[in-house]
């Protein structure tokens, strides 16, 4: 039975996108909404932010070596994400299935805009994405993610704290003065980009089933099939 | 200054308007570009300017990344046009710019114009493209060496000894035969300068001609650049007045 094409790009899956703050727990949240997705019948494809071979070397280096600026860093990131998109996100798409980004375009929307970048300029090198059919916004106050983030052993690397921009010398100071600039950004086009807000300083359980109850309309036509999930 | 560039003002570029003067060198493979770039930096020196040649695909950053693509075929349209412009974009922030700033004039060996011809043939609209590259600052000029295809394909193969599988095109499966790809391809490339010659404003310089008449011509159009008015020719001594091949003054778009 052939799939209704989606409104929003025409394709026959659909395409949920997981955005906000890191700690924000919106990879918990899609892994969760993926599993009962999966769960009911759908054909799933999950994919996260994470750099394809070929590009994320020279990210890497470049971030080593302090070469990158605010517009190479951008190109960069764009390459690798149109990498994704064209082998991983675009092909299930237009397989009929759903497709759940943990992290999409407005990502580097909101990166690129908070390191000076022209964000008319950025949408425009990002034009090829579609817009996906719902994108779930963790909003977070920043003092949460960094509780977080301190109380986990994980890392805080350089970029993700905006180190590149000097805004402090101090590594927690600029996490904070960074990631605010990105939540003000996210604030921003919450609206101007249609995302379903979700207050992400709720219990996981509560969040999730919200989660499921916005999508159920949506899936109520939606046709099941294998079952197959892949590693993004 | 944002009238320097072509819409898209880089974030951290110098405020004031960089001193120096660039001067783009455009043309396929086998229009005699290289040659010209040289000539024209030896005279410029000559005339008592500091010169930064530049080409494309020479920057630290990703160059390595471009040659393993390349070689394995890896990377769809797009995500190639992305990837050369954040190598244009690197060699622009790192090179041009820095060199512009200290006053020396900067001679690119092509610019962002073969790279958007190529990223349109392949598949991104002329929108994307003019848009993606609305970062670049914007010449003082532009000089398209303009050659037939057959003059291409001669010097093609004296310089390689065959055709070129990029300059011929071959990733975009127009022929399987390398001899007529090239033709195909040649001629799509042309259409995209076609375009931007007006969009951009090209000087076209038909380069179907010996090196040193091409060159004449060149000098003719950078010497204003300088406040002169002309370029003094060059008299070989005591050989009879070769006015006949001598170019009249004309208009520089042909």
């Amino acid at each position: 039975m052939p799939d209704t094409p989606s409104p929003n790009h025409g394709f026959p899956g659909r395409l949920f996108v997981f955005e906000g703050l890191d700690g924000s727990g919106k990879s918990t949240q899609a892994a969760l909404l993926g599993k009962w997705l999966q769960s009911n019948g759908y054909r799933v494809f999950f994919t996260e932010w994470n750099s394809s071979e070929l590009v994320s070397n020279t990210i890497r280096r470049g971030k080593k070596k302090g070469l990158l600026t605010p517009t190479t860093f951008s190109l960069l990131h764009a390459t690798d994400f149109a990498d994704r998109f064209e082998r991983k996100i675009l092909p299930p798409l237009r397989a009929g299935y759903l497709v759940v980004c943990d992290r999409y375009t407005y990502t580097a929307f909101v990166r690129d805009a908070a390191r000076g970048c022209d964000p008319a300029w950025v949408r425009t090198i990002y034009s090829f994405a579609p817009r996906p059919d719902r994108v779930f916004y963790f909003r977070v106050p920043v003092a949460v993610t960094l509780k977080r983030k301190l109380s986990s052993r994980l890392k805080m690397n350089y970029y993700e704290a905006g180190m590149d921009l000097g805004l402090s010398d101090d590594l927690v100071e600029s996490y904070e003065r960074f990631q605010g600039r990105l939540k003000r950004e996210y604030d921003r086009i919450s609206t101007t980009d249609h995302f379903r807000v979700v207050d992400a300083t709720r219990p996981v359980e509560s969040i999730q089933a919200e989660l499921r109850k916005d999508l159920k309309p949506m899936l109520a036509n939606f046709p099941t099939g294998e079952r197959l999930m892949h590693d993004g | 200054m944002t009238d320097r560039t072509y819409g898209t003002r880089l974030p951290g570029l110098p405020k004031e308007i960089p001193a120096g003067k660039l001067i783009v060198v455009e043309g396929a493979d086998g229009s005699g570009r290289t040659t010209e770039v040289a000539l024209l930096k030896e005279w410029l020196e000559v005339e008592g300017h500091a010169v930064v040649d530049t080409g494309l695909r020479r920057s630290d950053l990703v160059s390595g990344e471009i040659d393993q693509a390349k070689q394995g075929h890896t990377l769809a349209a797009t995500t190639m046009a992305l990837l050369y412009a954040a190598d244009f974009a690197d060699q622009l922030e790192n090179k041009i710019v820095p060199a512009l700033s200290a006053g020396s004039t900067v001679l690119a060996d092509r610019y962002i114009y073969t790279l958007m011809a190529r990223a349109i043939v392949r598949g991104a609209s002329r929108e994307y493209a003019r848009q993606l590259y609305g970062f670049a600052l914007r010449p003082d000029l532009v000089i398209f060496l303009d050659a037939r295809a057959e003059i291409l394909l001669h010097r093609s193969i004296g310089k390689y000894g065959s055709l070129d599988y990029w300059e011929s095109g071959m990733d975009l499966c127009l022929s399987r035969d390398l001899f007529e790809s090239f033709f195909l391809y040649q001629a799509l490339l042309s259409r995209e300068f076609e375009w931007m010659s007006s969009e951009y404003a090209f000087h076209a310089v038909d380069a179907n001609r010996a090196p040193e008449t091409v060159h004449e011509e060149v000098q003719r159009l950078v010497a204003p650049l300088y406040g002169r008015r002309f370029v003094a020719p060059r008299r070989p001594p005591e050989s009879p007045p070769r006015s006949v091949s001598r170019v009249p003054r004309r208009a520089a778009s042909a």
